[in-house]
């Protein structure tokens, strides 16, 4: 019998009772829509944590002292100093793997401008950091190389502070503000960053030549972090194994001496995090899949039903003509079709119900291809694995007994 | 010069219930030529049906030959009957054995869906043409639902007819039938039989229905009773015109 023959006659076999086909596919359908949506938004929540980390810097490598000994005694990395300009130079000459580097200093304080103050956090950086945590100016320029050298008491200042110490919508280029006692310019706006992925707030900044920070506010020749980027993605690690080479050197240490410093990057920050959101898609995805094997056993079920009910149209099959093969291929073939159409249905619903959930909900959602083909070729196998048992109990039927069974 | 379609000798068919062995046939012999229109008669028990369930090859003799146009029946696989019962015999049911909810020219078509020599076209060509031969040109669309006893049997025949077979193999085709409509159906089976020389094996127990063919073998106990042919053959179509005219028929 012909592949189009046998299409035909499950196909008609299943118009007959379309009802009944369309229930038995309502498993495979929910199944399917689920691992659809489900993988989708778990995707999605991966991806869109992965957007926010890389918007905080392009292949963003941070250097940070480290925790070390003295005398027994654990100091935190953050009051030690072991970072200084010596570092960068040896950085921007000997590191290859790198394109921008900039040291950068904090200070927390109060932003005042006339009767209005906020606290805030001034960074002290160099020009490149700009490029490095992929911020952009809005209005205004951003500081220069001279600014750097003479310590310009300028800044940039972001939405938050701005929101803070101008809220009548004034222009706060060319104004005075003052951080804690000493004045600052403001020459430059930042576009809003909003929050990141641990809920910082990344407008509440000024941002000022390094120089001016250490000299003018904390009088310190130590940075708090060095700040580069990687040439691409692929290069990371080399970076990191590059730099903490040269730092090693830079600050003198022997062979069975710990790093005084850290060197962290992005992707470990993204690895962490996918992680979990990893972790969540797998589960929502064995809940779905658990959901397509009872829409298999549903087919199980209902071509058993289909079977006990048919013996008599497959007796007359069998004496017109049909082989015990041709009774196997047609419930098999209809098992498929079930299962196949349930799952282009499943396909539909699933797409459907992800553009609902980001239309209603606001969840970046993102369908994958790899979860549709698969959800896809596991309703064609369950369609066949469930389809099977009754199929042969169809075709071993005895055509004398079966036409006669009532 | 007509040639023997069936052939049969000393066919025995034993059925074993637990520890007990029923000789159902017990050694059968008779051949069947183009052409002939023969009824199997004999009460229940008679081994009517074994008989018939080895005629329509869905059973295999346990000892003895049956030869259908040639092929020796007892040598095939389960494959093989089926092919055979696929080209070679068409099957007519008591109780019509038409597929609920398909028109009954899908139903005339379905065993030429099981042929795969026959292509879409000639397939629904030639399921028009049967149905047309039982007149039933303008009952295509009629699920048989939709249609009364003897429409139903009529399609059943067009069913057995499609395939071209060498023998159409009736099982009390007429005991769910009025006699107007069983005459109604011997007529068709007449005509079949002497215009398109078509081969047909009648089984029933109605004597009345025995009367149309051109020869009667009986059976009993397994064993040919009775094995005549049938001088004065009544004509189905002259009892139809000779039955009182009904008024709302």
């Amino acid at each position: 019998m012909s592949l189009i023959n046998l299409i035909r006659i499950a196909l008609k076999a299943l118009q007959r009772n379309k009802l009944r086909a369309f229930l038995t596919m309502l498993g495979i359908i929910i199944g399917v829509g689920s691992v659809i949506a489900m993988v989708a938004i778990g995707q999605g929540s991966k991806q869109s944590i992965h957007d926010q980390l890389s918007n905080m810097g392009t292949n963003m490598i941070t250097v940070q002292p480290a925790s070390n000994l003295n005398g027994g005694v654990r100091i935190a990395g953050s009051s030690f100093q072991t970072l200084t300009i010596k570092d960068i130079t040896a950085l921007k000459a000997g590191a290859q793997y790198i394109t921008e580097i900039s040291p950068a200093v904090t200070s927390r304080g109060q932003a005042i401008n006339g009767a209005l103050n906020w606290p805030t956090t001034m960074s002290g950086v160099s020009t490149e950091y700009l490029d490095i945590r992929k911020l952009t100016i809005r209005d205004g320029i951003a500081f220069t190389q001279n600014d750097i050298l003479t310590s310009a008491k300028v800044c940039l200042i972001g939405q938050t502070v701005i929101d803070n110490l101008f809220p009548n919508g004034e222009n706060p280029i060319g104004k005075v503000i003052r951080f804690g006692r000493l004045p600052f310019q403001v020459i430059g706006v930042l576009s809003p960053k909003g929050f990141n992925a641990f809920g910082q707030d990344q407008d509440d900044i000024l941002i000022a030549p390094y120089t001016t920070v250490q000299k003018r506010i904390l009088a310190t020749i130590y940075y708090s972090n060095i700040y580069a980027s990687a040439a691409n993605d692929g290069v990371t690690d080399a970076a990191v194994t590059e730099m903490t080479q040269i730092l090693r050197e830079s600050h003198r240490l022997t062979a069975n001496e710990d790093n005084d410093f850290t060197v962290r990057t992005q992707q470990e920050l993204i690895a962490t995090l996918s992680s979990t959101s990893g972790l969540l898609t797998v589960l929502l995805t064995v809940v779905a899949g658990i959901s397509l094997v009872i829409g298999g056993i549903g087919i199980m079920n209902i071509m058993y039903v289909s079977v006990t009910e048919r013996t008599k149209e497959i007796g007359l099959r069998m004496s017109i003509g049909a082989r015990g093969k041709d009774i196997l291929m047609q419930f098999l073939m209809e098992a498929v079709i079930i299962s196949i159409t349930g799952g282009i249905i499943g396909v539909f619903i699933g797409f459907l119900s992800t553009q609902i959930v980001t239309l209603t909900l606001g969840w970046p959602t993102i369908i994958s291809e790899s979860s549709v083909v698969l959800s896809f070729v596991v309703c064609a196998v369950t369609g066949i694995f469930f389809g099977y048992y009754p199929a042969q109990k169809a075709s071993r039927l005895d055509p004398i007994e079966a036409l006669r069974y009532e | 010069m007509s040639k023997k379609i069936l052939e049969i000798k000393d066919l025995k068919r034993d059925f074993i219930m637990g520890s007990e062995t029923v000789h159902a046939l017990r050694g059968i012999s008779f051949n069947v030529n183009t052409g002939e229109f023969v009824t199997i008669m004999g009460s229940s028990g008679s081994g009517k049906t074994t008989l018939l369930n080895i005629l329509g090859c869905l059973d295999k003799p346990t000892i003895g030959n049956y030869f259908l146009d040639g092929v020796d029946v007892k040598t095939l696989s389960r494959d093989e009957l089926a092919m055979l019962r696929n080209h070679k015999i068409g099957f007519v049911f008591q109780s019509y054995n038409l597929l609920p909810r398909t028109t009954a020219l899908e139903n005339v078509e379905l065993p030429l869906l099981y042929n795969k020599d026959v292509s879409a076209a000639e397939r629904r060509e030639r399921a028009v043409h049967a149905l047309e031969a039982v007149k039933l040109a303008d009952r295509f669309d009629h699920t048989p639902s939709q249609l009364s006893g003897g429409q139903q049997q009529r399609v059943a025949i067009a069913r057995a007819l499609v395939n071209e077979p060498v023998m159409i193999l009736a099982d009390e085709a007429t005991g769910n039938l009025d006699s107007r409509t069983s005459y109604d159906i011997m007529a068709l089976m007449q005509e079949l039989n002497s215009a398109q020389g078509k081969t047909i094996v009648f089984v029933t127990h109605e004597p009345d229905i025995a009367a149309f063919s051109s020869r009667t073998i009986q059976l009993r106990d397994g064993q040919i009773q009775k094995d005549t042919q049938n001088e004065n053959k009544r004509s189905a179509k002259e009892m139809l015109e000779n039955l009182p005219a009904v008024e709302d028929y």
